[in-house]
């Protein structure tokens, strides 16, 4: 809806603000800006249910008083209204307190080189295109089963967006990222009652992502399975993740690598640095360069270079992930993983961050398993980051004699995950990025599953 | 400032003329109904760790979001600039949805109620108190909570509070604002003995000023309870696995209702048959000790409204009488469509978000039991007090909730602290579980946050004591 700004504008915008930051006494700043538009369409039951389109943009503003700093964040970009934006940041930053470690990073730190990142697919989807392919997803998850009744619709979302960061070194950096996803979630039901999945896919190319009539029919076959589910005794057991619920583990590693939780005394894997975590089959990347990656981007949150590393190689726990501040508590450089939303002052996380295939199919780990529980769904927040202890509700699938048996809900799995990246026993060799954190299919040892 | 839309619209600096006939050119006669919904939020945060308030962040925005409701369907557009260009550009795009040209004519907006009650009255100086005052009162938590025990290793607290101004006017003629202010006070304390770490935690809030907190230095309280929990938390054993008896204590462990029932009776899921409480109206979905009520009307609580966020104002619902299903949490929408009434639940995270039906403060009801005979009645089984998330799956009514502080029941004594657990169950069955309702029921102190389709709204829950007689416990201990 906003007319649409020249980057150089805002390039300009970030510099004025740096400059008025100077005056108001800033001894030092950054800003970032974003601005994105978006198409979201939400079919259901063959109609047309929810269409959404916007086009926004926000500016972020962070100050130091030589220690002090603050941070905010505005949608009002006119003159007037940034004038006293810079003015009530910097009255809130000589608020704080002084705290020693805070600061931008060192001049030369920062991102040089810029290179073809395939983030930015430039296609523009016509409304009509985008409630064509919800459609047909939603038409191929009922075609595929008669045992589809309902369905909670498809969705296809287009959107695209521009990130420029400036700061009082000098540094200035922009990029263009788009993203299209196209999603399905019916509902089978039978006698016994109602059972819902979903299916998608997400790319930052559109004419990468998967067709409609495949997304519909593995949300199909996903959700039907589902049907006559029953609990099973509660029962210690060897437990496989899918690639779904597995890359949830990785995620958790995430938490407990981030700086800020280190630091702060919250994370289980506190001078773990160097240490043996897991098998030495295990080895995770993260990778904030991996071209077309949805974690990809050219430079971090402070504007450091992105790169390749290994966080946990052959077992041994190589990285944490870290943006300056959080490595300076540590007593460690950065490691280009700031994460940042606007107005806020920077986070660490990851960026494109995955677990090394193996060499054991999915169906030759499932084969591996006399009795046991093959996972399809986890749900709540049964994790502890403080110490690791994991319990939280699952289902998928009984596992007897290498196969799976029949469906199983409203048990949960519990454990400890210090313990559960210990336990690793296999991992697939089915590796697939549906987002910034993937993971094959991966078999632990024993988990408690407490049911019946 | 009064809550009085005046005030609101002259924030917004759009004209009553300019407001008409935007609504006129998306209200064309395929539309059923629009609206536009103006939104100026203000929120500021601060924050303490390692003894220093090391942190302050502050946000301003403000936009409007045009909607249009054709038969079931929804078009939808917003944007940050309110200039008469941009609110057309949107009420074109919003009535996409019902392929017609634009509307000329001007709907008139005539009825403009004052707010009938102000549930949260607030001196807006309040809640633009100086920074300064915060920061002295999160450096004093940090010191009571060391004080506690010198086992605590850490203190983390964060002062949120947000000042939100709307302004709804929609084409049934209706324009009504309201000044929405909302605070919240988040203690976390790290306790360490022998390499043994462990976390507590407390918080609350509502919509309410800093003076809620200084009043008899209730924020002091806040970070005693935060230690305590995390050095209790030191001595806890595994949690057991399995089928077994449960006692909730009052307030906050109400996320059970949230999660077990208040979702799965909004609206939306009824209408399109995906709740597993679709069809349900009028058959019993609990024992007849439950009576459970969604009340959007209680002074200053956290999840209490004037009006929703479609102008309605917001009231009392049963849910769920002695047991039995008598209602569902509405929005206009799904009122129309499934031709039932209008509760005053549409609500929404930001002008950036569609209106869903949406809980408010949902709690039990008081039954007659005495909370120490809940607790003898039991004899082997979890006490769990407090909880931290819960999920629900809507669909099969599989929900979850973990605790944070629990402790074994052996006979009809509370025995040793244990380790967080995570309790499953079944929606539709777990209120027919509940044998005893305490005589002693608490609201939250205010935290609750609740998560529906990526939109995040503050909310209260509520409960008794109450004993479940079966529920799987996801212990480690098998």
């Amino acid at each position: 809806m906003t007319r649409v700004i020249a980057e150089q504008d805002y390039t300009n915008i970030a510099q004025d603000l740096l400059a008025r930051a100077a005056k108001h006494g800033a001894t030092a700043s950054d800003v970032m800006v974003a601005d994105g538009e978006t198409l979201s369409v939400q079919v259901r039951m063959g109609a047309v249910d929810r269409l959404t389109k916007a086009r926004e943009k926000r500016l972020g503003l962070r100050v130091f008083f030589g220690q002090r700093s603050a941070s905010a964040s505005t949608s009002d970009f006119s003159r007037d209204s940034l004038e006293r934006f810079v003015g009530e940041t910097c009255a809130l930053a000589q608020a704080v307190v002084e705290d020693p470690v805070s600061g931008l990073p060192e001049p030369g730190q920062f991102a040089t080189d810029f290179p073809e990142l395939n983030i930015h697919d430039s296609t523009k989807l016509q409304t009509d295109q985008q409630i064509d392919l919800a459609l047909r997803a939603e038409r191929a998850a009922f075609a595929a089963d008669s045992r589809i009744t309902n369905s909670e619709g498809g969705e296809c979302d287009s959107s695209s967006g521009r990130i420029i960061l400036a700061n009082s070194h000098g540094f200035v950096g922009h990029y263009a990222n788009s993203s299209f996803s196209l999603s399905v979630s019916p509902i089978a039901s039978d006698a016994a009652g109602m059972q819902r999945d979903y299916w998608y896919g997400v790319n930052r190319a559109f004419a990468k992502l998967e067709s409609p009539e495949a997304i519909g029919r593995e949300a199909t076959r996903r959700t039907v399975r589902k049907l006559g589910a029953r609990k099973v005794s509660t029962c210690r057991v060897p437990v496989i993740f899918d690639p779904e619920v597995a890359g949830s583990l990785l995620s958790h590693l995430c938490s407990a690598l981030s700086g800020y939780a280190l630091y702060k005394g919250a994370s289980f894997l506190i001078g773990q640095l160097g240490q043996q975590i897991a098998p030495d089959f295990v080895t995770i990347y993260d990778d904030g360069r991996m071209p077309g990656g949805l974690g990809t981007r050219p430079f971090d949150g402070e504007g450091l270079p992105t790169r390749k590393q290994a966080m946990v190689e052959r077992g041994r726990l190589a990285s944490y992930i870290l943006d300056t501040y959080s490595g300076k508590k540590l007593g460690l450089p950065s490691t280009g993983n700031a994460a940042r939303s606007i107005g806020e002052s920077p986070s660490a996380g990851p960026t494109n961050f995955y677990m090394v295939p193996g060499t054991t199919s999915p169906e030759d780990i499932l084969a591996s398993v006399k009795q046991g529980l093959y996972v399809t769904d986890l749900i709540g927040f049964g994790i502890n980051m403080v110490t690791g202890d994991y319990s939280r509700g699952a289902s998928g699938f009984w596992i007897e004699n290498g196969e799976l048996a029949y469906p199983v809900e409203e048990i949960t799995i519990a454990g400890n995950l210090k313990q559960m990246y210990a336990n690793i026993e296999t991992i697939g060799t089915d590796l697939v990025f549906r987002g910034r954190i993937a993971s094959p299919t991966v078999k632990l040892a024993e988990m408690t599953l407490a049911g019946s | 400032m009064s809550n009085d839309e005046s005030g609101a619209l002259a924030r917004f600096g759009v004209t009553d003329r300019e407001i008409e006939q935007a609504l006129g050119r998306v209200k064309v006669s395929t539309v059923d109904y629009a609206d536009l919904y103006f939104e100026y939020c203000q929120s500021e945060s601060v924050s303490m760790e390692e003894g220093i308030v090391k942190r302050a962040t502050k946000s301003v925005g403000q936009g409007v979001g045009v909607r249009a409701t054709a038969g079931e369907k929804t078009g939808f557009a917003y944007s940050d600039e309110l200039t008469p260009k941009d609110l057309n550009i949107a009420a074109d795009t919003a009535r996409y949805i019902a392929n017609s040209a634009q509307g000329t004519a001007p709907v008139p907006v005539t009825h403009r109620p004052a707010l009938a009650r102000n549930l949260y009255p607030h001196d807006r100086a309040d809640i633009e108190v100086a920074t300064r005052d915060r920061v002295t009162l999160l450096n004093a938590i940090d010191a009571e909570a060391r004080r506690y025990d010198p086992r605590i290793k850490n203190v983390m607290a964060a002062y949120n509070t947000e000042y939100k101004v709307m302004l709804v006017a929609t084409s049934d003629g209706l324009m009504v604002g309201d000044i929405q202010p909302l605070s919240r006070l988040q203690v976390t304390c790290i306790a360490e003995e022998n390499g043994n770490r462990q976390v507590g935690t407390f918080g609350g809030g509502g919509r309410i000023g800093l003076e809620y907190f200084q009043n008899d230095q209730r924020y002091l309280q806040f970070a005693r309870e935060a230690a305590r929990e995390a050095i209790l938390n030191l001595s806890a054993v595994d949690a057991p696995a399995g089928v077994m008896p449960v006692v909730l204590g009052g307030g906050w462990p109400g996320i059970l209702l949230h999660e077990a029932i208040g979702h799965g009776l909004e609206a939306d899921f009824n209408r399109k048959k995906t709740s597993a409480f679709s069809n349900l109206l009028g058959k019993k979905v609990a024992s007849e000790v439950c009576t459970i009520v969604d009340d959007g009307t209680l002074p200053f609580r956290r999840g209490s409204l004037n009006v929703d966020d479609e102008g309605t104002p917001s009231s009392r619902t049963v849910l769920i009488e002695r047991g039995i299903l008598r209602g569902y949490i509405t929005d206009k929408l799904n009122a129309r469509l499934m031709g039932i009434p209008l509760t005053g639940n549409g609500r929404r995270e930001s002008y950036q978000s569609v209106v869903l039906p949406r809980m408010t403060n949902t709690f039990m009801l008081a039954g007659e039991s005495d909370p120490k005979d809940i607790i003898k009645s039991v004899k082997k089984g979890l006490y769990a007090v407090s909880f931290g998330g819960g999920q629900v799956d809507i669909t099969n009514g599989k929900f979850v909730f973990s605790a944070s502080e629990a402790y074994l029941i052996e006979d009809g004594q509370i025995t040793k602290p244990v380790k967080g657990a995570t309790l499953i169950g079944s929606g539709p069955d777990i209120l027919k579980q509940v044998s005893m309702v305490g005589h002693d029921l608490k609201l939250d102190e205010g935290i609750g946050t609740c998560g529906k389709e990526g939109q995040s709204v503050p909310v209260g829950v509520g409960l008794p004591t109450i004993r479940i007689d079966e529920i799987t416990v996801g212990g480690t201990k098998a």
